[in-house]
């Protein structure tokens, strides 16, 4: 269908407002939303992230695809929600204890509100009690750690151990990226998961979220 | 104006190439800096200690040392709890760089970006130049040579950084970090090294460079491409390849000597200033400056 089309047309070209539109235009046809979400979204965000593993998509590129797709999740979650829907899953992010940096977060945050997860980013410097935390009230399927330094690394694994104490390990998901991150490390400290790049990050949590 | 023979910057460096210096964040850190501590914080709190690693440096053969001033913007600092220090910590690190100096040593001020993403409306333009401003207004009035905007990835960002750069009057060194794509020769956001030194001369910098990275061995098409596209002095400084965790320790696998040996191809794609990043220290100086002499005697 032609809205289909112009939407994941769109959402390829970071167009904010025509992707707003066409989406309108759907639902407005009556189109029903779930239906938007597989057939127009889910493969506009995933040709994103292939032309991003392609060298032919950068960051700017990612963030303007994200950002379009996120205007279209604010009008049609309600709708969803109406249809007891939920949103592909909730994660929560952060940076771990030690390190400052946010520009990579903020990017896998960006994507994975465009694919359609609910995020919840609890910023940087981010003590493990606190992600126990935000597992144990706010319902987290999945928990993403960043660390862009290598010194501060080992505080994933640190995080981990502390999850494990606190008897959720098994409750959640652990993906985990960043600079000096690799899978060997991420499979060290017993990760789920291990995302080289921001597009990647998307795949990987639906994977996680069994979706 | 400019030329690969004017890699002085009007500074009276001889002409060829000029050695720098190597990474300072993990010397500090081999002296006790801890994990996510404040490394500018120890210009005011360990001056000592950081002038070790300044006079390391000039002891190996540096003919232009940095100061430890990579993240003293006001954004980073404010991060710390220490925006309302700014103008004291850059001010201790480019007189720290500058005692151990000397005479004969000149002093490079580094200048990193803010952390903050233009793109996504955390920052905007004019906000940043008056960070950089700030920064660089106090890193010149103690004397430094010139000033080295590092480990940029953002050309807006680093457009803003030598306009403000260039208010000082000094001269203005421009490097990014070009570790993305497939090629691994783009910066984060895309840019080419062709596209990056065209942005960054036109915007107003002396000499263009590239920092970081995945190791010595991709700097040196980088390098010929920057060479292709400017006759300005260029600035590369390589990392010891990527860290790797081994025994829970951080390792970098590049060896001083096969760094300098790499140096030396650097030099002929048309590096004008070497040196290196994270993971390298005053032996890879030491290095290099062996392998130079051995180069011109043989």
């Amino acid at each position: 269908m032609a809205a289909f089309s112009q939407l994941r047309e769109a959402v390829l070209t970071g167009n904010a407002p025509a992707a707003v539109a066409a989406a309108r235009q759907a639902l407005d046809a009556g189109v029903d939303p779930v239906e938007l979400v597989n057939q127009a979204i889910s493969p506009a965000m995933e040709e994103v992230g292939r032309l991003y593993e392609a060298g032919e998509y950068f960051v700017p590129e990612l963030l303007l695809a994200a950002r379009a797709t996120k205007e279209v999740f604010l009008l049609i979650r309600p709708l969803l929600a109406q249809k007891d829907v939920q949103p592909a899953a909730r994660v929560v992010l952060g940076t771990v204890q030690g390190d400052l940096h946010d520009i990579g977060k903020n990017l896998v945050g960006a994507m994975l509100e465009g694919g359609g997860f609910e995020v919840i980013d609890l910023g940087v410097n981010v003590p493990p009690e606190k992600f126990v935390l935000a597992v144990e009230e706010k319902q987290v399927q999945i928990v993403g750690l960043s660390a862009l330094l290598t010194t501060t690394m080992p505080a994933m694994k640190k995080t981990l151990d502390v999850f494990r104490t606190a008897g959720i390990r098994g409750r959640v998901k652990v993906m985990i990226g960043g600079a000096p991150i690799t899978q060997t490390y991420a499979d060290s400290i017993g990760a789920d998961a291990y995302g080289a790049n921001a597009a990647a990050a998307v795949d990987i949590a639906r994977k996680l979220a069994g979706r | 104006m400019g030329s690969a023979f004017m890699p002085t910057l009007s500074l009276n460096l001889p002409p060829g190439p000029v050695i720098t210096d190597g990474a300072w964040g993990t010397q500090l850190q081999a002296l006790g800096l801890g994990a996510g501590e404040c490394p500018d914080a120890w210009n005011l709190t360990h001056a000592g200690r950081v002038e070790i690693v300044a006079r390391a440096y000039v002891e190996a053969g540096s003919q232009v040392i940095l100061t430890n001033t990579f993240g003293a913007n006001r954004l980073r600092l404010a991060a710390h709890g220490l925006g309302d220090r700014t103008l004291e910590i850059n001010r201790a690190g480019a007189r720290i760089s500058r005692r151990a100096a000397g005479d004969r040593v000149k002093v490079f001020a580094s200048i990193g970006p803010t952390g903050r993403l233009l793109a996504t409306g955390e920052a905007n333009e004019v906000e940043l130049r008056a960070v950089f401003e700030e920064q660089a207004r106090a890193l010149a009035a103690e004397g430094v040579d010139a000033l080295l905007l590092e480990t940029f990835a953002d050309l807006d960002e680093i457009r803003a950084a030598i306009a403000a750069a260039k208010a000082t009057g000094l001269p203005v060194v421009a490097s990014l970090v070009f570790d993305s794509g497939p090629a691994r020769d783009r910066t984060m956001m895309g840019a080419t090294p062709e596209q990056a030194a065209a942005a960054v001369i036109a915007a107003g910098a002396d000499a263009v460079g590239a920092n970081c990275g995945n190791g010595i061995d991709g700097f040196i098409p980088i390098c010929r491409r920057l060479r292709a596209a400017t006759d300005r002095p260029l600035w590369l400084k390589a990392n010891a390849g990527l860290p790797e965790i081994v025994d829970g320790r951080v390792v970098y696998r590049t060896s001083p000597e096969y760094f300098a040996a790499r140096t030396l191809d650097l030099v002929k794609a048309g590096a004008t200033f070497v040196g290196g990043c994270c993971g390298t220290t005053p032996a890879f100086i030491t290095a290099i400056k062996q392998a130079m002499q051995a180069a011109k005697q043989g």
